[in-house]
Parts: C-alpha cells; sequence; structure tokens
C-alpha cells in the first residue's frame, strides 16, 4: 500500500493524516510535496499524524528528518503524533526521538503550538 | 500478493533472482517474512528480518545497480538449525560499510540519509559486504535463532560456500 495523506486545519496547525508506506521513491517524494505545498502557502505549524503509517525505512526516517529542519529553516514547527510501536521504535534506535517533538494526543499536539508561538 | 516460492519446513533455502525494480522490494520483503516465519523467529524478528532485507534491497537496487533495470539483484535464504542466513547480490561496483558515516554522532544526527547500514546492523547479528570480480558485490546478513526456537524447528544445517569478509 502506497502512501496516502489528507490535511486537515485545525486552530493554527496543519494536520497531516498519513497512512502506508513511507519509503524510497513514492512515499518519500510524497511528503517532501506535502510539506513543501504547506509552507508555500504559509502554514508553518505541523503536525504529522503518523498513526496508519505501515511502514517506514530509513529514507522514510530521513524524510522525516528533511520535513523537520525544513519547516524550522522556515521559522516554523513541525511536530509528530501517534507513532505506531515501528515508527517508535526506530526513532528511537536511531536517536531521533529525541529530536522531535512527539505527542499521543491531538489535543494536546494542537494546543503545544498556541503555547510556543505565544511564549 | 501471490507468493511464488514455496517454503517448507523440509526445504532450506529459497534462491531467487529478482530484476532490479524499485517493485520488487516488497517482494523480497514477502519472501523473507516467509522464510523467517518458517524458520521459525517470532514477529517482531521477523519484521528486522524484513527491514533488513528492505534496505539491502534499497542499496541494491537504487545504490548498486543504479536503479537499471536491465540489472537483476540475486536473493538467497538459508536456513541452518541455529540461524537464518541471507545473501543479496547486485551488479555494482560494491561500496565500503566502514565508510558510511555514524549516523548517531551528533554532527549526523539531522543528516537525510546514511542510515540504511546501520539499521541492518541493527537488526542482524552478522553483515558482511563482498565484491566479486566480474558478478558484483554481495552482502551476507545473518540472524540467529534463540535456543528455545531452535530446538522446537529442529532445522536444516546443509553445507554453503564460505565467504570472505572484507568488512
Amino acid at each position: 500500500m502506497s502512501m496516502k495523506a489528507t490535511i486537515r486545519q485545525v486552530d493554527s496547525v496543519s494536520v497531516i493524516d498519513i497512512s502506508g508506506r513511507i519509503t524510497l521513491g513514492e512515499g518519500c517524494t510524497e511528503l517532501r510535496e506535502l510539506i513543501r505545498d504547506q509552507l508555500s502557502k504559509g502554514n508553518k505549524n505541523i503536525l504529522l499524524n503518523l498513526a496508519d503509517v505501515t511502514y517506514i525505512d530509513s529514507s522514510g526516517i530521513g524524510e522525516l528528518v528533511s520535513a523537520y529542519t525544513g519547516v524550522s529553516k522556515q521559522g516554523g514547527t513541525l511536530r509528530l503524533l501517534n507513532l505506531t510501536k515501528k515508527v517508535h521504535d526506530l526513532l528511537q534506535i536511531t536517536k531521533l526521538y529525541t529530536v522531535f517533538d512527539v505527542y499521543d494526543d491531538e489535543a494536546k499536539a494542537i494546543s503545544s503550538f498556541s503555547k510556543a508561538s505565544s511564549a | 500478493m501471490p507468493f511464488p516460492y514455496p517454503m517448507t519446513p523440509e526445504s532450506s533455502v529459497v534462491e531467487v533472482t529478482l530484476e532490479s525494480d524499485l517493485k520488487n522490494v516488497e517482494v523480497a520483503e514477502e519472501i523473507s517474512r516467509r522464510v523467517a516465519g518458517t524458520a521459525g523467529f517470532d514477529e517482531d524478528d521477523q519484521r528486522r528480518i524484513e527491514m533488513a532485507v528492505h534496505e539491502s534491497m534499497i542499496n541494491a537496487i537504487w545504490h548498486g545497480n543504479k536503479n537499471d533495470s536491465s540489472k537483476s539483484v540475486w536473493l538467497r535464504f538459508q536456513i541452518h538449525r541455529d540461524r537464518l542466513e541471507i545473501r543479496i547480490r547486485d551488479q555494482g561496483n560494491g561500496f565500503d560499510p566502514q565508510c558510511v558515516p555514524n549516523p548517531l554522532a551528533q554532527e549526523n544526527l539531522l543528516n537525510v540519509s546514511g542510515r540504511g547500514i546501520f539499521l541492518i546492523r541493527s537488526f542482524m547479528d552478522e553483515f558482511r559486504v563482498e565484491s566479486i570480480s566480474g558478478l558484483g558485490t554481495e552482502v551476507t546478513m545473518v540472524k540467529r535463532l534463540n535456543s528455545g526456537i531452535q530446538q522446537k524447528q529442529g532445522g536444516t544445517d546443509r553445507e554453503h560456500e564460505s565467504h570472505n569478509s572484507t568488512s
């Protein structure tokens, strides 16, 4: 199953619900274009909901890093929501779990953006 | 997806040659899942083996064969009594895994690439790379079964060729 994504706007946050595989080729390219598109629209608060991601490989992890640094460079914030055990484990062993802000509650994740912008 | 490479407890070797196309990464994953299940690995280890095969296939197709679909990738899975040995060979010029920067180093943590070999090493017990003149580059990965599963499975342990390691 290739990657699918839907975008919801919740307050000032673009929530991107991703399902399927984030792997070299289709999934990574789609994610890159999604992030680029959001930034071009001025949406700099991005929450990636990874609850339905079935598979992610080293290229997919690299794409998450690229999204994180790309959004940060534009003065925005990218956070992760609902990691599956597979994704969680991969971020742990690659030491990226401490790099990303990770949430398992969408409401808390959304409110974290307003706290950050008002700080 | 139909599985064209039947694996039974009696057969200890699966060998297949796939066209060098990223679509075949999922075929290799499916084979690895079946073989690892037959060998007696639990679901977590099956997933680790599958990921190692995935990353090796990406390396073979993308980096080794330069995404040239006229080339091929050869895979061999062999179940031993105490381990599963997987060999994946491309038609590329090889690489030195020692030259891959440590992705856990602070200065590399936010690198976009360079985690594939690290993941393979993390998921498998052994990892070797050998360049074979005129044939390409062969990666050998070994995952050992734990002792409890060994006794339950009582798998075969056929003789196999020995390989020199360049890593």
